[in-house]
């Protein structure tokens, strides 16, 4: 296993390089929204868009809500044979001038442990924490549970 | 980024890359494809979120859109549920030949009152179907689909489901006709059903 051996010395010699600048301030969060839940037993879930309108990567590294004690962003992914499954991500990067889309189907910010029901016409604030220390918060609003897109 | 940090990042490509490489041969691939399609058939008894307990008999006469998800699951479920009201929707008076089941694989959670109060919020025509272990077992080896547990520490009783997430059709006689993949838009599904119920008379 010599090769993984090399990849953890790369890995720790670069977590030892000096930090990179991460422009969690150009971080510009768009069409976000929510859909209702029916109590609070059952996860909710967030989509967005993330632009990084700066010159360096964005990281995500955390999120924040009063609405749910342990948000996390969740990737979907399906494969060959149609099985979908969700695998937490620890983080996630935004390169220099891209967007990353969080929609169906795809990443998603998961909600868990709601601490109210999720309600069709109201909103709630989301943080998202990046790894140069800069927030982002946005104004989810939580449509209809059969929605499939942000509101017009 | 240095030229030092770049080739160490080449470093961790190529060992990620032979990672992935080795989980790929050493992966075990379930038996749900579209290879096995042929092999298709409906069978089960499960119990509809009304509480009348059904079997795929009871839906001969009608086109069915079969799928399967749990309601503790956020995105894809609630998403193709949304589609399937969609396609209702918009088939108008040909939804009367169509009856779209949502199976339940999460047999622990989803009894047929978890149901109740999930699924017809999506559409009334939907009905959700529940069963026992055993039952969503049989089921699942009819459709040849495949779900299973995964360990999650941070979800709802520990744990969420990974399952196909394609929607099955069969015929008023109760033949398997196609899959539908995720995604598939409502507009397109809606297209090609319309012309089957046409064509079948």
């Amino acid at each position: 296993m010599r090769p993984f051996a090399t990849a953890v010395l790369a890995l720790a010699l670069l977590a030892a390089a000096p930090p990179l600048l991460a422009g969690g301030d150009d971080v510009v969060i768009e069409d976000a929204w929510s859909r209702a839940s029916i109590g609070t037993s059952r996860p909710g879930v967030a989509y967005m868009t993330l632009r990084n309108e700066g010159t360096e990567p964005a990281v995500v590294t955390g999120l924040r809500t009063d609405l749910a004690v342990m948000p996390m962003i969740h990737a979907t992914t399906t494969d060959a044979q149609g099985v979908t499954r969700m695998a937490h991500m620890e983080e996630v990067e935004i390169a220099a001038g891209e967007t990353v889309a969080l929609e169906p189907g795809s990443l998603h910010v998961m909600l868990m442990d709601l601490q109210r029901p999720m309600v069709e016409g109201e909103s709630y604030t989301l943080s998202l924490v990046f790894a140069d220390g800069a927030e982002a918060s946005v104004e989810v609003p939580i449509l209809g549970m059969a929605a499939r897109g942000p509101a017009e | 980024m240095t030229g030092l940090q770049k080739g160490l990042w080449a470093v961790v490509a190529v060992a990620a890359l032979g990672a992935v490489g080795l989980a790929l041969f050493g992966a075990r691939t379930p038996e749900v494809t579209e290879s096995a399609a042929s092999s298709v058939v409906a069978e089960f008894e499960l119990t509809g979120h009304d509480g009348v307990v059904r079997t795929a008999e009871d839906f001969r006469g009608q086109w069915s859109l079969v799928f399967f998800g749990f309601t503790n699951c956020p995105d894809i479920c609630p998403t193709t549920l949304a589609e399937i009201a969609q396609v209702m929707d918009d088939l108008g008076p040909q939804a009367d030949a169509v009856q779209p089941l949502f199976i339940s694989v999460d047999s622990e959670r989803d009894r047929p009152e978890a149901l109740a109060e999930y699924v017809p919020q999506f559409h009334p025509s939907i009905l959700g179907l529940a069963g026992t272990p055993e039952q969503i077992e049989a089921a699942a080896a009819s459709f040849k689909i495949f779900y299973e547990r995964v360990p999650e520490e941070a979800a709802p009783d520990g744990y969420t489901m990974g399952h196909t997430s394609q929607v099955f059709l069969f015929d008023p006689e109760g033949a398997f006709v196609r899959l539908y993949g995720y995604g598939t838009p409502a507009p397109d599904i809606t297209a090609d059903l319309s012309a089957r119920i046409d064509a079948h008379g």
